[in-house]
C-alpha cells in the first residue's frame, strides 16, 4: 500500500489540554503521542451507507406527530478531502439541544424545557458528489459549569466516517455572528484563525426557502487526498 | 465569496461533549443502532474474544460518559472496507464497534481475534484492534490499540517496536484468569500507567 494520508493539514485541530475547557485538564494525555507509520488498520475503515438512515433522520421536524417550536432551518453543504474532492457516500450524524438550549439526553439538568416534538437526531449519507442536506431547529444556546455565567454558542454536534479510520471526525458547527464565540473554550480551543471560523456555517439566501426556512451552507473537510478506492484483486 | 476559506484545510476536530448517546449511542432512547459492542454475525468465524474494561482519567476515577469505537479485521486479517486491496471476506462480519461507557466507566466488546495484517514493508502486524476514545473533555479522539497478551507476534510487532518498553504493557490486553476468550483492557487517558496513544 503506497496510499499515505497528509499529515500537514493536522494543525488545524485543537491541543487535547485546553485548560480553558476545564474538563481537559484530568482527560487529555500527558506523555505525549507515539507517531506510528499509517498501516492498513489506520487507512482503511467502516461502511456505512444508504442503508443505515431513512427520510425522517434528515428532517428533524418531522420526527414526531407535531411540528417542534423554534425557527425552521435548512443545512446543505460538501464533505471533501484535502484536494477539494468530493466525499462521497459517506455517513453524517448530528446531534443538538431544541430552540430552548435543552437536549434530550437524560443528563441534561438545564433549566429550559423539552419540546415533545423535537428529538433532536439525525443522521444522512452524502450523494455523489459529497453533498448533504437535512432540516431542524436552530439550537437554543446552553449554560454549563465551566466557569462563571458559561453559556455555549448554539451549535450542532456533527459525526462524519469518511473512508478510513484517520478521516473521522466530530466536530460541532456554529451559526454566524454568535455574540458568545469570544466567551467558549470549546470554539477557541482551536488555535488558528482560519480553522475556526471554518466551523462557522455561512448563511446562504440561495438555500433559504421563502416561506420556509432560513439557510445555511456548512462544507466539511475531511482527512485524505486521492482516496480512490483500489481496483478489484485479479484472480490470479 | 468564502469558498476558498472554507475547503483550505480541514475542519478542526470539537469535543463530542456530554449529550451523545441519543444520536451515537441511542438504545436507551429507543432508536437504532448500526453499530454495537457486540461485533458477531452468524456466518462468524473465527476465535471468540470478549475484551472488557474502564476508561479512566488522570486521577484513576472512572469516565461514564465516553464513546469507544473499535476497528478491526476479520480472522483472516481482511478488512471490510474498499481500501483494503486484498478482496473481502464473504462473511457479513463488519469489524466496526461503538459502545458508550456507563457506570464505573465500563464498557464491554464481544468479538472474535482479529487476523494479522500487513504493516510496514509487508511485514506481518500482530493481531490487534484499533480503538478510538471520544468523550466531553477530549478535543480530538485519542487513538490506541487493543493487542492481545500470550501473542508471540508481539514480540515481532512493527507498532509496538516504535513503543517505549515500559510503556508496551498499556496496549495489551490482559487475560482474565480461568475464562478462556475473556480480556481485560483498562484505558488511562492520563498520569502513571498512561495509556499508549497514537499519532499517524
Ligand atoms: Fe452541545
Amino acid at each position: 500500500m503506497t496510499l499515505i494520508l497528509p499529515r500537514d493539514g493536522l494543525s488545524a485541530h485543537p491541543p487535547s489540554l485546553h485548560p480553558d475547557y476545564k474538563s481537559t485538564v484530568k482527560r487529555s494525555p500527558s506523555r505525549g503521542l507515539v507517531i506510528i507509520p499509517q498501516t492498513l488498520s489506520e487507512i482503511t475503515g467502516p461502511v456505512y451507507g444508504h442503508e443505515t438512515v431513512d427520510a425522517a433522520d434528515s428532517d428533524l421536524t418531522r420526527q414526531h406527530a407535531g411540528v417542534p417550536l423554534g425557527e425552521r432551518i435548512i443545512i446543505e453543504g460538501r464533505v471533501l478531502d484535502e484536494d477539494g474532492r468530493p466525499v462521497p457516500n459517506t455517513l453524517i450524524e448530528v446531534w443538538q439541544a431544541n430552540a430552548a438550549g435543552r437536549y434530550v439526553h437524560v443528563g441534561d439538568t438545564h433549566d429550559a424545557p423539552l419540546d415533545p416534538n423535537f428529538t433532536g437526531a439525525g443522521r444522512f449519507v452524502t450523494d455523489a458528489e459529497g453533498r448533504y442536506r437535512f432540516t431542524s431547529v436552530k439550537p437554543g444556546a446552553y449554560p454549563w459549569g465551566n466557569h462563571p455565567n458559561a453559556w455555549r454558542p448554539a451549535h450542532i454536534h456533527f459525526s462524519l466516517f469518511g473512508p478510513s479510520f484517520l478521516s473521522r471526525v466530530v466536530t460541532q458547527m456554529y451559526f454566524p455572528g454568535d455574540p458568545l464565540f469570544p466567551f467558549d473554550p470549546i470554539f477557541n480551543s482551536v488555535p488558528d484563525e482560519n480553522a475556526r471560523n471554518r466551523l462557522i456555517a455561512d448563511f446562504d439566501l440561495g438555500i433559504t426557502e421563502p416561506n420556509w426556512a432560513l439557510g445555511y451552507r456548512f462544507d466539511i473537510v475531511l482527512r485524505g487526498r486521492n482516496q480512490t478506492p483500489v481496483e478489484e484483486p485479479h484472480d490470479d | 465569496m468564502t469558498e476558498s476559506r472554507k475547503t483550505s484545510g480541514l475542519t478542526p476536530s470539537q469535543t463530542v461533549g456530554p449529550y451523545f448517546a441519543y444520536a451515537l449511542t441511542p438504545s436507551r432512547y429507543g432508536r437504532s443502532e448500526f453499530a454495537t459492542g457486540d461485533l458477531r454475525v452468524p456466518d462468524l468465524s473465527g476465535e471468540p474474544v470478549v475484551v472488557e474494561g474502564r476508561v479512566l482519567d488522570a486521577d484513576g476515577a472512572p469516565i461514564p460518559d465516553a464513546m469507544l469505537e473499535f476497528w478491526q479485521p476479520d480472522a483472516e486479517g481482511r478488512f471490510a472496507s474498499p481500501l483494503d486491496p486484498r478482496g473481502r471476506s464473504n462473511s457479513a462480519f463488519k469489524g466496526f464497534g461503538r459502545v458508550e461507557t456507563v457506570e464505573a466507566g465500563k464498557f464491554t466488546l464481544s468479538t472474535i481475534k482479529p487476523g494479522r495484517v500487513p504493516g510496514p514493508n509487508g511485514a506481518l502486524q500482530a493481531p490487534h484492534i484499533t480503538l478510538g476514545v471520544f468523550a466531553r473533555g477530549m478535543l480530538n479522539r485519542l487513538h490506541t490499540r487493543i493487542y492481545f497478551p500470550d501473542e508471540p507476534a508481539n514480540a515481532e510487532d512493527p507498532i509496538l517496536a516504535l513503543v517505549p518498553e515500559d510503556r508496551r504493557h498499556t496496549l495489551i490486553a490482559r487475560a482474565i484468569p480461568g475464562e478462556a476468550g475473556r480480556y481485560r483492557f483498562d484505558v488511562h487517558v492520563q498520569g502513571a500507567d498512561e495509556t499508549v496513544f497514537f499519532d499517524a
